[in-house]
Formats: C-alpha cells, structure tokens, sequence
C-alpha cells in the first residue's frame, strides 16, 4: 500500500494546514492564562466567556511571536493586516463568531525547504499564507450522560494557521514538511509545537490528478491525525481511496474526512448541517493591526539562526557529517549544548562523538531531555580534553561521566578522588609489566616464540594489576620492548 | 413632592454635597420620591427595567461618609444618574430590553458607569430603551414603550428614551445612554433636554452591550448643557479595555461655557435643510442660527452632497454588524435557554422567542447583506458611503468651518403608536446617522417648540472636536434658555 502503488498514472497533490498555537502566557484577546489542563472553565473571562458589552484586546506577544513564525517562513510580513468576524453558530464557539484574519492576513508568500534535511536536493514548499486567529472552546461528549458539556479554557487561546500551497507530492514529504515546520517553531520559541497536547494541529486537503494535468482535482480534507505519522499514514490512505475512486470511474466527493488511527482509516466527518456561509467581515472592536517596520526590522534581526543554516555551517565548522548535523540539530538546547562544548573544547568532532553516544544514551535512559541535563557543557569539555591529553583512559573517561551525570562535581576531581588517572609513569609500568611477565611464564614464552594474540592478555594483566590506570598504548611499548629484548 | 436639590445644576450639587452641606442620601431619596410622583412605574411613563433603593441609599450613605472622614468625593458626589439598561452593571441587572437577557446580571460594570461611580455618582436605575438598542421611540422594548414625560401620549424617542424621560422628569440632572444612529440625540430633542454623542473613540465601549460596533457610543444627557458636559468629563478618556477607545487628552469641558462666539464659524449645511422640512422646524433652528450670529458667529451656507445616502449605507452597516455581535445570544451560557430538537431547536427556540420584530428584522438584514455574493453589493458599497460621508464632514472642516447647525429631527416627538412602517421610523434619524458613520461628535440642545413638543438643533463638530461643539452649544442655551424656553 505504498503511496506509488495503486496507478503509476495518478499524481498525489496535498496542500497543509497547520494551527499552531503560540506559546504566549495569555490569551489572544484576554488576559486569562493558558495553562494547558487547568479544571474546565477555570481560564475564562468575560471576554472569551463572550459575555454582553465584553471587548478583545489584541494580545502584542502574539503578534510578535506570529512576526516571528511569518519570517522564520521567509514569508512576507504585512504592515497592516486585518481581523475579521468568522460567523457560525457552535457552542464551543462563545461569541457566535471566530476572531480571525482573512482577507489581508499578516504574511503570506513563503517557503519552507524540505529537501535539506536529508542531505538532499532542495526541495521547496511553498507557503500561500500565515494568519493569526483565536482558538474555539471545547466540546465534551462523553463526560455527562445525554448532554454535550463546553469547557471554554481553550477559547481564545492565541493561533497561528500556516496553509501551504499544493506542492506536496508524497505521503513522506508531508511527514517531512510537518517535521522542518515543528523544528523551525521550536528554534524560533513560538510554540512547543506538541501534536499530543494539541498546541500543532495539521489538516491536509487532498486531491489526485493525472499525472501531467495542471488543474487540480476534487479535494477532501482530512482532520483529527495526532501524530506525523498518522499524518503520512492518512494520506497515504487517502491517495490510494481517491485513486481507487477514480479508476472505477466514481467522483470526489468534496468532504471534511477524520483519520481514525486505530482502524487506519478515514470516515467522513459528522455533517455540519447545512454548507457553510461564514459571512467574514472586518470586526469593528479591532482596529487595523499596523506593524511598525522598525518593529518587523528588530523582529527579523532578532531570529535565531535557523535549523536548516545551522546544519550546514555546523558541517563546515566541527567536520561532522550531514548525518550527525541532523542529530545534533534535533533540538536547538542539544545543538546549542554540542556547540558550547566544541567551543569549549575547540574541537567538534569528539564533542559530537560524545553527545552523539554517551550523552544522548543516558538522556534516553533517563527519559530526560538536554535542558534538563546536569553536567554543564564546560565540565564535558574539561573531561573530553583529559582525554585528549591521555590524563584519563576512554574507558575512565565513560566512568568519570556517569559520576558527572550524578552531579558529583568537575571531571578532573572526581578523576582523582578515584584514581581514575591514567599511570604514564614508565617506572611504575616497568615494575607492572616486569611482575605480569613473571606471573605468566607459559603466555610470555609463548608470545615470544610469535603467539602475537596472547600480547592483548598481557596488556589485559597490566592493566588489571594497574586499576585500570595504566596507559595502554604505553604498556604494548614495554612489552613489544621486552620481547625484541 | 419636588426637591429643590434636583433642580440645582449637578456640578453645585456635588460641589455641596462634597462640601457637606448636602445629603446625597437626602438627595437620592428625593430622586426616588420624584420617580414616584411624576409617576415613573411600568403603569406610567415605564422609565426604569431596574431599581433598588436600598442599593442606592447605601450607595449614597458610603459618600455621605467619606465627606464625614474628610475625603474627596468627586465632581459627581452625591448626584443621582441613570443609566440605560445596555450598560452592563453587576448590582442591578442588564437587559436590553429584551426577553433574551430577562433577569441578567453581570459580573463586570462598564467602563462609563464605573467612571461615574467612582466620581461620586448615585445610580438610581437603569432605564427602558428599544430592545437592543434598535428603535427610534422606545416602542420595541420587550417591557413596554416608556412615555414622554412632556406629553405622555407621545414617545420620548429611542432608542435611549427611558434615560431621556429620567432626565426631562426631572429625577435625575445626569443620565447615560447609548447612540448607534442618533439613539441620544433624537429622544434629547423630544424630551427637551440636552444629549451628546462624543467622538468615537472618545468613550470606552467597554460594557456596552454591542449592537452596530463601529457605530456604537456611549452617550450623555443632561437637563442643561453643563449638566451633560459634567457627565461627558467624567466617563471621556481612554480605556486599554476597548481597543477602539484612543489616548487622547480629555479637554476641561466646562470651560467651553465661557466660550466666545466671536470668530466661530458655523456651517449650515443645505442638506439638513430640504424643502419638505416642516417649516417651523426650519424657523426654530434658524433662530438658533441668528442666535449665533448675534453672538458674533459667523454663518455660512455648506453642502455635505452624501447625506442622502445615510440611511440607506446606516442600515445596511448597522445590521450586519448587529447580525454578528448578536450570535452571542444562543442560550448555551446565559440568558434565556428555551429547549427544542436538539442544538439547532434550542437555538432556534430561544433567538425566535427571545428577539422581538425588530431585533429579528435586522438580524434577517445583516445576515443577508453579509452573505456569500452579497456582501460587495452592499456591504462593501455600504462602507464606501461611509467613506464619502466622513469626506464631506472633513472637506467642511477643513475649510475652516468649526461646528455645523442643523435640526436634530425633522418633527418633534410622535404618538405612540403612530409610526408603525419601519422605514417611516428609520427616517427619524436622517440628521442624527450621519454623525455615527463619520464617527465625529453631535450634540443637540433645545431649540424651542412645535406644537408646544421639544425640537433640537444639532450642532455637529470634527474628530475630538468637542470642547469646540459645547462652546456652541453653552451659547445656544444662553440665547435660547434651559430647555429652549425663553
């Protein structure tokens, strides 16, 4: 059921929605918190309660941080945009109307380069526009018996809705475009862009055409996927149900579709009775929202580097390979930690060694993340150069670390309260190789007549005698000394 | 019973009770005994939808007391207001008029209200009004029509006509109302007293109950002039709770009272002058232009050529705005909630049965304009009038003339009852709507009488231009006398 499947003839076209909800303190309109699972209606006003004579107050912090996403999107920023009255009768939906921007959005025309990623071609989607708008309340159906309950928490919780253009061909490249698109929301702070707890929110529409056709087909939309992969899974399905549609000669229907994860399926939505006459027109309780364009200027000057940038300079600057650019990328506290320890080191390429295998293995078995991480960048940088510098063995090193990882203090400390320093001394190696010599007469005299196998259990000795703390390369000295002795 | 009290200009009322020399509880019971006496109750001129004495006398206690301790206790101490029954209170409830919002209370006070309590003011009830503000006599209240206290078979207009009457009773120097097409103007003018319409922007509309938002205002009436100046002072200024409300310095109102006319020029614009007015509206507010002159003003005929296109661009904006600010009004979290076949019944049920005639008309209206394939027709259309409108007052004003005189209404006030074509009814407003869809401040001041029924003249000044529009309007009522009764 491979996307290429069903007719080689049939081209895939799917455009994205994605609502992301800004990581404000507040509401867009009001100034009740948006603290995610706060009892139901605990975070309501008069204003997101719709109550008579209420007015919004547009929230600045979210309007900075919807500049911020419209210029990470390279998209142009609008120096007046406007609020519309989106109207629909929904209990979840306080006012009667939805608060959103329509025909003059706050940015449109931008991109999004999927292809990098991977180490590949670019591979540009487009962005037709990103608007600000509020979010609805919340429907409970199934916490009383017989009666929908409406939590209105969420009411007002401040939105960004990102709509792609139809450049999307495959099933992966949605997968792909959703993944850049949630980095790039993480690195510039915007949102925490978390799918379980609904704070990113993709729609998809889409439609098959012959391939070789420009105008587009029937679309369906499909809602409710809860995850990238159901996000790529949903697609899949559905190119493969319109393709089957088609080839039996029936037509699109055009219609909201749900993704049911469980069955792996989409079914159409519960029909909102009646189509939709949303009768959009600019709300009078909000003024034209007019951007300073030192405001934009500081906006853009301000942005962090972006994931896709940082990858490629981190590539040329530490030698690592695309493949562990895009590890070390994998969240801006991880790649801004890895770099902090090259700096420090003034050397990339065990620092990214290190992060890449002790310190992610032990993130992971502590299900904890980077920001949470108790050794601080210079502590790892101290430990990797007593490596470098031969004071500790790798093997001591990985013992030093788990002792860092406990909080136990600086490497070079823990290193010598526990005798973790490597013996470099040849007078005391001498004695430890001339006593493991005599203790093995058999081993000795075998690896001298040429059983060269038996040199690594002489080093083995060594070392065990040693605690550990002999330097290995300088023991096979010694002992490749005593045998052309 | 009367109390010489009421009839004192409210700045030496409060300056008296401030000073200690005056009860406001005396004074509010007296309020209550003059509602009671000109007979204000549902049986009689229907002023008020709310009332609690025993709230307002311990209102007026609490200021008795602070001027006790020697506090200051604002420009309004111990004045009794009243306040239209869309301005969300949390003591008293808010209903608009309307069976949906029957019994409401809120848990928030508007702006304006706040504004005057905290100036000292005494709220002694909230008044009647067309139900949501939609009306010109007061006639579509879901309470009954309030009467006009000059005539009582007449309507004191609308839609602010409970504050109106409160005013011309004689119960209250101060009242508030709201204007969305000349909802403070038209029923000033019928009742003979004086109501102003600020600059948009001028007021917050915080709290006000929305009904077209972008020609929504809180207004002010007063039995003189100062008395609506001294209301206008308290409640002007901005408000970071409605994003419309602008940070504009608020003028000392009062001063225009010792304006000159010397210099001042006034337009009279031909429009608000055509050949079908009643002659002797035309002859009173001709006297008030002499009126002027004599003081020294200057007049000059002007045209503002779009004014025909008021109405017609006024009730294509003004219902679909309020087709929208009304969704609200659903029965899922307050008001009246009445069942039917699921969702759909229930909102069904409640809007059709909570709405009266002419709220569901022009929700009807607004839901049409807005809709798919209409909306540049007349919508858009609608908004490019109001672009045309608001040039014409500009091109006025910026030609150097500072206030303009016009009729406030083409007749005085008419029986209850009489008009019951909804378009003769939107008519009433033809000099009044203008101002709203431009946004700049109107006022009407007595101007004498027509069949021995109150008529306004309006006096219309640019953006924030208010202190300039009272300085007319202080000399108009020095020539013409309080109520227009010299």
């Amino acid at each position: 059921m491979s996307a290429t499947r069903p007719a080689p003839d049939y081209e895939l076209v799917v455009g994205l929605e994605v609502h992301v909800q800004l990581r404000t303190r507040t509401k867009i309109f009001c100034p009740c918190p948006t603290d995610f699972g706060a009892p139901p209606n605990a975070n309501t006003c008069p204003v997101c309660l719709a109550l008579p004579g209420a007015l919004p107050v547009l929230n600045a912090h979210a309007v900075q941080l919807a500049v911020r996403t419209a210029l990470a999107l390279e998209c142009t920023v609008h120096r007046t945009s406007v609020f519309a009255r989106k109207n629909y009768f929904y209990p979840d939906l306080p006012k009667g109307y939805q608060i959103s921007q329509f025909d003059q959005p706050i940015a449109t025309a931008g991109r999004l380069d999927i292809g990098e990623a991977a180490g590949g071609a670019p591979r540009v989607i487009g962005i037709t526009r990103a608007h600000m708008e509020e979010d609805a309340g919340k429907s409970v159906h199934d916490r009383f018996p017989s009666v929908t309950a409406i939590d209105l928490n969420r009411a007002g919780t401040p939105l960004v809705e990102i709509v792609s253009e139809p450049d999307i061909r495959t099933p992966a490249e949605a997968r792909a475009y959703c993944g850049r698109l949630k980095e790039i929301l993480e690195y510039t702070g915007v949102s925490d862009a978390n799918m379980e707890e609904g704070s990113l929110r993709v729609d998809a529409n889409v439609s098959v055409r012959l391939r070789g056709a420009t105008a587009l087909g029937t679309k369906t939309e499909i809602k409710n996927m809860n995850s990238f992969s159901g996000v790529e899974r949903a697609i899949a399905v559905e190119f493969e149900r319109q393709c089957a549609r088609l080839e039996a000669g029936e037509a699109i229907v055009q219609q909201t579709l749900l993704w049911d994860a469980t069955r792996q399926e989409v079914r159409p939505a519960r029909s909102k009775e009646g189509s939709h006459d949303y009768r959009y027109f600019p709300d009078p309780d909000l003024p034209p929202l007019i951007l300073d364009a030192a405001f934009i200027a500081h906006e853009r000057a301000s942005l962090p580097e972006l994931p896709a940038a940082r990858r490629t300079r981190m590539q040329a600057q530490y030698a690592v390979s695309p493949y562990e650019a895009g590890v070390l990328t994998a969240s801006r506290a991880l790649a801004d930690y890895f770099e902090a320890v090259a700096a420090a080191l003034g050397d990339g390429k065990p620092a990214a060694n290190w992060i890449m295998g002790e310190v992610l293995a032990h993130l992971n078995n502590a299900g904890t993340t980077i920001a949470e991480f108790a050794v601080p960048p210079a502590d790892l940088a101290s430990l990797l150069a007593l490596v470098r510098d031969g004071t500790v063995s790798n093997s001591a090193a990985k013992r030093i670390f788990a002792r860092m990882t406990q909080g136990e203090g600086a490497p070079a400390a823990i290193a010598e309260r526990e005798g973790l320093t490597q013996v470099r001394d040849d007078g005391a190696l001498v004695a430890w190789v001339d006593e493991v010599w005599a203790a093995h007469p058999d081993e000795a005299t075998r690896l001298a007549a040429g059983e060269k196998k038996l040199l690594g259990v002489l080093v083995g000795a060594v070392m065990k005698r040693s605690g550990g703390r002999a330097d290995p390369r300088r023991v096979n000295q010694l002992l490749a000394a005593k045998l052309s002795g | 019973m009367n109390d010489e009290a009421l009839q004192l200009p409210a700045a030496t009322l409060a300056r008296r009770v401030g000073a200690g020399d005056r009860s406001s509880l005396a004074t509010t019971d007296a309020a209550f005994a003059r509602s009671q006496a000109v007979g204000a109750g549902p049986d009689g001129l229907n002023i008020f939808l709310g009332h609690d004495r025993e709230w307002s006398r311990a209102e007026a206690e609490a200021i008795d007391a602070r001027v006790v301790r020697g506090e200051s206790v604002g420009p309004l101490a111990g004045v009794p207001v009243a306040v239209k029954d869309n301005l969300a209170t949390v003591h008293l409830p808010t209903t608009c008029g309307s069976r949906i919002l029957e019994g409401y209370r809120s848990p928030f006070e508007a702006t304006a209200v706040r504004r005057l309590r905290e100036a000292g003011a005494v709220v002694v009830g909230k008044t009647n009004m067309d139900e949501f503000a939609m009306g010109s006599s007061t006639e579509s209240s879901a309470y009954g029509p309030t009467r006009n206290p000059r005539a009582p078979d007449r309507v004191p207009g609308g839609s602010s006509g409970g504050s109106a009457a409160a005013v011309a009773a004689g119960i209250v120097p101060i009242a508030l109302g709201s204007e969305t097409g000349g909802s403070v103007r038209q029923p000033a003018a019928f009742c003979g007293i004086t109501g102003i319409k600020p600059t948009y922007g001028r007021v917050s509309r915080y709290g006000l109950v929305a009904y077209g938002s972008s020609l929504d205002h809180v207004g002010v009436m007063g039995r003189t002039v100062d008395d609506a100046a001294l209301g206008l002072q308290v409640i002007a200024g901005y408000d970071g709770r409605d994003a419309t409300c602008l940070d504009v310095p608020v003028p000392d109102y009062r001063s225009a009272a010792s304006s000159s006319m010397a210099g001042v020029v006034i337009g009279r614009p031909r429009e608000y002058f055509p050949a079908s007015l009643d002659p002797r509206v035309r002859e009173a507010c001709d006297a008030a232009l002499d009126a002027l002159r004599a003081a020294g003003a200057e007049v000059r005929d002007v045209s503002l050529p779009h004014t025909a296109l008021a109405i017609p661009a006024y009730y294509i904006v003004a219902p679909a705005e309020a087709s929208s600010n009304l969704a609200r009004f659903d029965g899922a979290r307050y008001g009246l909630r009445l069942s039917g076949e699921g969702l759909r019944g229930m909102y069904e049920s409640t809007r059709s049965r909570g709405f009266g005639a002419e709220v569901t008309r022009r929700i009807l209206l607004g839901t049409y304009v807005l809709s798919a394939g209409y909306y540049d027709a007349y919508y858009r259309k609608a908004m490019e009038v109001r672009r045309l409108i608001t040039n014409d007052f500009a091109a006025v004003f910026g030609a150097g003339v500072h206030a303009l005189v016009t009729p406030t209404t083409p007749t005085p006030a008419f029986r209850l009852g009489e008009v019951s074509d909804p378009y003769e009814m939107y008519l009433s407003d033809v000099f009044t709507v203008t101002a709203n869809l431009a946004g700049v401040p109107a006022m009407s001041v007595p101007a004498g009488f027509v069949d021995a029924l109150p008529i306004g003249v309006q006096v219309i000044a640019p953006h924030f231009g208010e202190h300039a529009m009272l300085g007319v309007a202080y000399a108009l009522e020095r020539a013409l006398g309080v109520g227009g009764a010299r």
